[in-house]
C-alpha cells in the first residue's frame, strides 16, 4: 500500500462497493472502539457475506479488535469498516465496546482518573 | 470455547503521536506495540460532509489519509492504541476524529526540522488534548539544550519536554509515562483549582 497521502485514488464505488454504496454506518464507531463477536455471530447462521465472515473471525478468538485493526487487516478504508460494523452490530452479530474517553467527551471525571492510573501502571510494567 | 468470562468492563483508550514527516513516527509506535505497527486509510472527498446515500459523488477526486498505529495490553479488559498522525497537517479532517477522547498526544520532533511542529502545537492547544514535546535524538546526538528549543516552539514551561530515541522501546515506554502523569497531575491540579 502506498503511503504517498495526497494524490486522487479514483473513484469512491470500489471501495464502498462491499456496502452496497452506503456511506453512512447507523452507528458512530471510535477508531479505537473494541469489537467482539457475540454467540450469534459465532453460531454462523446469520451471516450476509464474506466479508462478515471475516470479521467475525477476527473478533471471535476471544482477542479483541478495535475498528481500526478490522480495516486494517481487512485493507479496507476506514469508512467500510464502520458501515460492516455498524450492520453487524445491529443485527447482533458483534457487540462494540466504546472507549472511555478524555478531555470534553469525558463522561465521568473520576472513572478517567481511575483508567489513567490504570495505564500508567500498566505502562510501567512494560 | 475460548471465551473470556466477563467482557462487559472491556474499553479502550488513545494516544496520540503527532509530528511532521519523516519524524520517525511509526518508529516511536513500533518500539513498544505489541503487534507489528498496522495502517489504517480513511478515504476523504470534497464533498464528504452531507453525502447522501445515493450520491456517492462517483467523480470526485478522492484523497486517502494513512494512520499507523499500534497496541499495547494493559490489562485483559484494558486496551491502549497509539495512532501515529498522517504526515501532512493539512489533513484536518482526520485530525478531530484521532483526537476525540484521547488520553493526550506527544509531539515528536526533529531539531533539524523545528517548524513541522508548529502546527500540530497550535492544533492540540486549541483542542486543549495535553500534550509533551519529546525531541527525537538520532543516534544519541543531543545538539540542543531543551530550553532553546523550548524558546523556539515557544510552549508553557507546564509542558513536559524531554530527549527520546523513537528507536528505543524503554525510551518510549519512559515518554508515554511521562505524558499520563503529567494527564494526572493536570487533572490533579484542576480539582484543587475547582474544589
Amino acid at each position: 500500500m502506498v503511503l504517498g497521502g495526497d494524490e486522487p485514488t479514483g473513484s469512491l464505488v470500489r471501495p464502498y462497493a462491499v456496502t452496497r454504496g452506503r456511506t453512512r454506518p447507523q452507528l458512530e464507531i471510535a477508531l479505537e472502539a473494541l469489537v467482539e463477536t457475540t454467540a450469534r455471530g459465532r453460531s454462523g447462521q446469520f451471516l450476509g457475506g464474506r466479508e462478515q465472515k471475516v470479521i467475525v473471525d477476527l473478533c471471535g478468538g476471544g482477542r479483541l479488535q478495535s475498528l481500526a485493526e478490522i480495516a486494517a487487516r481487512m485493507e479496507v478504508p476506514l469508512g467500510v469498516a464502520r458501515v460492516l460494523v455498524a450492520d453487524m452490530a445491529a443485527d447482533g452479530l458483534l457487540a462494540v465496546h466504546e472507549p472511555t474517553g478524555f478531555g470534553d467527551d469525558a463522561a465521568d471525571e473520576t472513572v478517567g482518573t481511575e483508567l489513567l492510573e490504570r495505564v500508567l501502571s500498566g505502562l510501567r510494567r512494560l | 470455547m475460548n471465551q473470556p468470562a466477563d467482557t462487559s468492563r472491556v474499553t479502550s483508550a488513545k494516544i496520540v503521536i503527532a509530528g511532521g514527516f519523516g519524524v520517525g513516527k511509526t518508529t516511536l509506535v513500533g518500539s513498544v506495540s505489541e503487534i507489528t505497527p498496522l495502517t489504517t486509510e480513511a478515504i476523504m472527498t470534497s464533498a464528504s460532509e452531507g453525502v447522501d446515500d445515493n450520491n456517492l459523488v462517483p467523480d470526485k477526486a478522492t484523497t486517502t489519509v494513512a494512520m499507523d498505529f499500534g497496541r499495547i495490553t494493559i490489562d485483559q479488559d484494558l486496551i491502549l492504541y497509539l495512532f501515529g498522525t498522517p504526515g501532512q497537517t493539512r489533513f484536518w479532517f482526520m485530525w478531530d476524529e484521532l483526537v476525540r477522547g484521547a488520553i493526550g498526544a506527544i509531539v515528536l520532533v526533529d531539531t533539524r526540522r523545528l517548524a513541522d511542529c508548529f502546527s500540530v502545537i497550535d492544533f492540540f492547544e486549541h483542542r486543549k488534548l495535553p500534550y509533551l514535546v519529546a525531541v527525537n535524538c538520532f543516534d544519541g546526538e543531543r545538539l540542543h539544550d531543551l530550553q532553546d528549543i523550548r524558546d523556539a516552539l515557544q510552549v508553557s514551561p507546564d509542558v513536559p519536554l524531554l530527549y527520546t530515541d523513537a528507536r528505543n522501546r524503554e525510551s518510549t515506554k519512559q515518554t508515554l509515562i511521562k505524558l499520563v502523569e503529567y494527564v494526572l497531575s493536570m487533572r490533579r491540579t484542576r480539582t484543587v483549582g475547582v474544589g
